[in-house]
């Protein structure tokens, strides 16, 4: 029982470990050139030599995501309180935001270019626009799925729309909201290195592209090695937030077993 | 004139096919009487229970509440149902505290009095059963347990009419007795109009100073019942041949309904 418990809090390290022993033995048994695939350890020596640059990319990268990030924190919250709130307003909005959902955000970033101009503000734009999706979808669930026998309780009461959005809506919303933030930022990632390798002159996306121009292959994987370990930093950030926000949600033995 | 009086109402929803849920329904309760509504599944019950507290309004016919015409929810009805719906993010008491968040005078003393209506709160939990358990969260509580906070939470703001739709249906034989006796004890110290849905004669005749008989959808009352047997009555009751030649009576005219 206790070794188990021991086993799953290294399971991580280990199956990551192993990922990687078993990318270095491909490379060296089949012989692959580094320029085609480099081993680990090729990207580990990338990431010491271009240090500097990958830890400065890194963070506009980072920064360019968490503010798109956080307007779409904000913007989709309201959008999705304000559908959740009148069927009329869910009704003429959604098929809309469908619609909007289903075009390619690479296809999005030309128009900003022409907006905005090439850089910062795009990579943000398109970061929103990819990640405030699940978050909409997500309140408006949870807004929808009031058990209607609360809502009686509380309207026999003279409570008011407001009420009841107040004492019940938004909190049960929270858990929801909470577990899309989680979708969200990862796509938030997508979104801003899409921009960042079509139209920027810096960011995590930009390196990668002059590092394929010059066939420097390794810092390329070290590029995506990088995005990575952001990406996991931050859904466990956002995990973590959701378990402190939202313990009663989660009280459920199947997911901590 | 009876407190709550509905007169040869008829009432359909938007949207179902215009067929009719309730059709002159005529129904009379007095005030603190203890009232229960039986018939075969889908008759109706429900939507009675909803055009009495002004959830939704009839169609045809007139529903009144305390000599008033019900045009808005009344405000000072407590209902509860077969799931407890108690909110998962607050503690059992905080459970509790919400009808006074909502209705005034509380509402507006909410703030100042907060420690004053936890105590209150606090007080019908042991009332019931529920004795020290206001801090935990409903979760942690047994379905019997959550039902009886959910009867304390439509009973906190000292409601004047109280409705239970089938609120003992999810639960075991033994808890459901248990709880007649506890919906007894209330409705006697507290002297408040209850009005009982439920598919369960033996706990309608238990319970109920009158009982009313619906027919099949669309529907309305066919038989009236008074029940004399004396009160305070015991759970031992239910086992002497007057309580039983009632149930049988009340099925047979369920049977007939259902045809």
């Amino acid at each position: 029982m206790n070794r188990q418990r021991v086993f799953i809090r290294l399971a991580p390290w280990l199956f990551t470990i192993g990922l990687f022993v078993l990318w270095e033995g491909a490379v060296r048994l089949f012989n692959i050139p580094v320029f085609f695939l480099p081993p680990p350890s090729a990207v580990a020596e990338a990431f010491v030599q271009f240090w500097g640059p990958l830890a400065r990319n890194s963070w506009i990268t980072l920064e360019t995501t968490l503010i798109g990030f956080a307007l779409a924190v904000v913007f989709g919250m309201a959008l999705g309180l304000l559908i959740g709130w009148s069927r009329t307003i869910y009704a003429g909005l959604y098929p809309l935001m469908i619609g909007f959902n289903a075009i390619p955000k690479v296809a999005v970033v030309p128009i900003l270019v022409l907006w905005f101009g090439i850089g910062f503000i795009p990579a943000v734009l398109t970061a929103f626009l990819i990640s405030f999706f699940p978050i909409v979808v997500n309140v408006a669930t949870g807004l929808a799925t009031i058990e209607p026998e609360l809502e009686d309780v509380l309207k026999a009461l003279g409570a008011s729309k407001l009420d009841i959005m107040r004492k019940v809506g938004i909190p049960r919303t929270l858990p929801y909201f909470f577990g899309s933030l989680k979708v969200a930022i990862t796509l938030a990632f997508v979104g801003s290195v899409i921009s960042e390798s079509v139209a920027s002159n810096f960011g995590i996306g930009n390196l990668m592209l002059q590092a394929q121009a010059q066939f420097q292959v390794p810092l390329i994987f070290a590029g995506l090695v990088a995005l990575a370990i952001e990406g996991i930093l931050m859904y466990w950030a956002m995990a973590a937030l959701e378990r402190r926000m939202t313990g009663w949600a989660q009280r459920s033995g199947f997911a901590q077993a | 004139m009876a407190f709550v009086a509905l007169e040869s109402v008829s009432h359909s929803y938007a949207g179902a096919d215009g067929a009719l849920a309730v059709d002159g329904l005529t129904c009379a309760v007095e005030a603190g009487e203890f009232a229960a509504v039986v018939g075969p599944s889908g008759c109706g019950k429900s939507t009675l229970m909803k055009l009495a507290t002004g959830l939704q309004f009839p169609r045809a016919g007139s529903v009144s509440v305390a000599g008033k015409k019900v045009t808005a929810p009344v405000k000072m009805a407590g209902m509860a149902f077969q799931a407890p719906t108690l909110l998962p993010w607050r503690t059992t008491a905080e459970n509790l505290l919400l009808p006074l968040e909502i209705v005034e005078p509380y509402r507006s003393a909410m703030y100042r009095k907060r420690g004053e209506f936890r105590g209150r709160a606090e007080q019908l939990l042991a009332s019931v059963g529920l004795g020290g358990q206001g801090t935990k969260y409903p979760w942690e509580l047994s379905g019997g347990m959550q039902q009886r906070a959910s009867l304390c939470r439509a009973l906190i703001h000292e409601p004047q009419l109280l409705m239970l739709d089938e609120p003992f249906g999810a639960l075991d034989a033994f808890t459901r007795e248990e709880l007649w006796c506890v919906i007894r004890d209330l409705h006697a110290a507290r002297k408040i109009t209850v009005i009982l849905v439920t598919h369960d004669l033996r706990e309608a005749v238990f319970l109920a100073d009158r009982i009313f008989v619906m027919s099949a959808r669309p529907g309305r009352i066919v038989v009236e019942r008074k029940i004399e047997l004396p009160r305070p009555r015991d759970l031992d009751i239910t086992f002497t041949s007057d309580f039983t030649d009632i149930v049988h009576e009340l099925r047979s005219h369920i049977v007939k309904a259902r045809q």
